[in-house]
């Protein structure tokens, strides 16, 4: 008996059923806490109620257009980040000039933590989209330049003799060796980052009152319907684990050459 | 062809400074195959990055028909040892061997010549797989098929069948002797095998220990074509062989004079 459950972890199917297993016993710990006493149903109310709640808020235009809305923000936020984070890494990895210019402005500006900067943003463009966008690029822009930093300074030293050994030019090596060879450092970024998106992006809604998901989490929490408050917290963890899922499959598709994805190819 | 001119280069300045190689002269004439043996740390890396105009020597020059290298040539290409780390892995085959072609407008058909110079090295049916799908000695076919589409008048090799087993060097290095005539290039060959550098050469350059210097240029007048059993069965490849392992061997002080 222990053998062969030694044995599951081994196995797809064997991890997915451990990991179904896990998921049931902490809703049924979350069901049962509150319907034993152990924590007060005002406060939580028990998985069931909380997930036929979302199941209703579906149904919900509302819903779905806060959804869209804190999916935008981040979305636009990130891709204006992956943007100017990528040519500004490239920038600073590729050009001594660059890196001495602008590493002390990257190095003050990367602490500070975007979430502060929310006032700054309420200030200038109100509870508004811009103002989700604003944060999310803020939140996220660093992370992307580090890591674009890091790979394009981590190329191979004879990938990039052998380019200049056929005379291509700075930008065609750019082009044809740095960037590819440093995705594998862009991807992780664009991980850690995806997930810093959707966080930055619902903090501003809550704070700042911009349209989404965070908004409609504090109002529904301002006018005591906390099993709609749940539920739509849940929705917020699902719509991380989807981006998570996404990104994922990026990587896979994208970086199907580097080590970490090849599937047995290598001989 | 390809001349080496009063070559020095050192890492480092005032007393800290390494030598690596020190006034080093000889030439290389057109179609010749030379190859350039030392002990290790002889500094044969340095002298043929010099030569490929990827490190700019302390002083000295080298002249590719009469022209000072002052960056990498176009008549020119590199086979490096570590074909895993020079061949790019997101490219596949045929294009690690097209990229080279960018900046040649002179090569009208590139995709032809790539798939030509494939062939040429056994690799027909390849040029889609990426180089990581392939074993070590196919992946340094890709570079020397790579090297050949680029139509370079000169061809330095870096110790480039020093990752791959026996048989497979054997096989690359008759490879190599067979293209060199077909594609009519120039070639030097670094090598710390001084077995290769006999079977393959017309000329051996010896180096000293560092701060290197020429010790040696031996002349190689085996007959050609070489064959792996033959040639290296004939007395005189022994002789040949056994004196360039007592020039290697012998102290630098001894060798002078």
């Amino acid at each position: 008996m222990a053998a062969r459950l030694n044995a599951l972890p081994r196995t797809r199917s064997g991890s997915l059923l451990l990991g179904a297993v896990g998921i049931a016993l902490a809703l049924l710990l979350w069901q049962l806490a509150p319907a034993l006493g152990l924590v007060d149903s005002d406060n939580l109310p028990g998985a069931s109620a909380v997930l036929s709640e979302l199941a209703s808020l579906a149904g919900t235009d509302a819903f779905w257009s806060a959804v869209g809305s804190t999916l935008a923000g981040a979305g636009l936020g990130l891709a204006i980040a992956v943007v100017a984070g990528v040519a500004l890494g490239v920038l600073m990895g590729s050009s001594t000039i660059a890196w001495h210019a602008l590493r002390p402005t990257v190095e003050f500006l990367r602490p500070v933590p975007g979430v502060a900067l929310i006032p700054v943003a309420i200030l200038v463009f109100g509870p508004s989209m811009q103002s989700d966008v604003f944060l999310v690029a803020f939140g996220c822009v660093w992370v992307m330049l580090i890591q674009t930093l890091y790979g394009v300074r981590d190329v191979d030293e004879v990938a990039l003799q052998t380019a200049r050994s056929y005379g291509l030019t700075h930008a065609q090596r750019i082009r044809w060796v740095q960037l590819p060879s440093s995705l594998p450092y862009i991807a992780t970024g664009l991980r850690i980052s995806s997930s810093i998106a959707l966080i930055v992006a619902v903090t501003a809604e809550l704070v700042a009152g911009n349209a989404g998901l965070g908004k409609s989490i504090s109002l529904a929490q301002s006018v005591g319907q906390t099993e709609e408050m749940y539920a739509l917290i849940v929705a917020a963890g699902i719509l991380g684990i989807a981006v998570h899922v996404v990104f994922g499959g990026l990587e896979r598709r994208f970086l199907h050459w580097h080590q970490s994805q090849r599937a047995g190819g290598d001989r | 062809m390809l001349e080496v001119v009063g070559l020095s280069k050192s890492y480092g300045t005032g007393a800290s400074a390494t030598h690596a190689v020190q006034c080093l002269e000889f030439a290389v004439e057109e179609l010749e195959f030379v190859g350039i043996v030392g002990p290790s740390g002889a500094g044969k890396t340095t002298l043929l990055k010099c030569m490929a105009g990827l490190l700019a020597p302390t002083s000295g020059q080298t002249l590719l028909r009469g022209k000072p290298v002052t960056g990498p040539p176009p008549e020119l290409a590199v086979v490096f040892q570590d074909y895993s780390r020079s061949l790019f892995a997101w490219m596949t085959v045929r294009r690690n061997v097209l990229l080279p072609l960018t900046n040649k407008p002179e090569i009208r058909d590139p995709a032809r010549v790539a798939d030509e110079a494939l062939a040429a090295v056994g690799l027909k049916g390849f040029e889609e797989h990426y180089p990581w799908q392939l074993s070590g000695g196919m992946q340094q076919r890709v570079a020397i098929a790579r090297a050949l589409a680029y139509q370079p008048k000169v061809l330095l090799m870096d110790e480039p069948f020093a990752s791959v087993d026996a048989q497979t060097r054997a096989e690359l290095e008759d490879l190599v002797l067979r293209v060199r005539e077909q594609f009519g290039v120039t070639i030097v060959l670094v090598t710390h095998d001084i077995d290769e550098a006999v079977y393959m050469s017309d000329r051996v350059v010896i180096l000293s220990r560092p701060p290197s210097t020429v010790q040696e240029i031996l002349p190689i007048d085996l007959p050609r074509p070489r064959d792996q059993v033959d040639t290296k069965a004939l007395p005189e490849f022994a002789s040949l062989r056994a004196r360039i392992y007592e020039a290697i061997m012998q102290p630098a002080a001894a060798a002078g004079v």
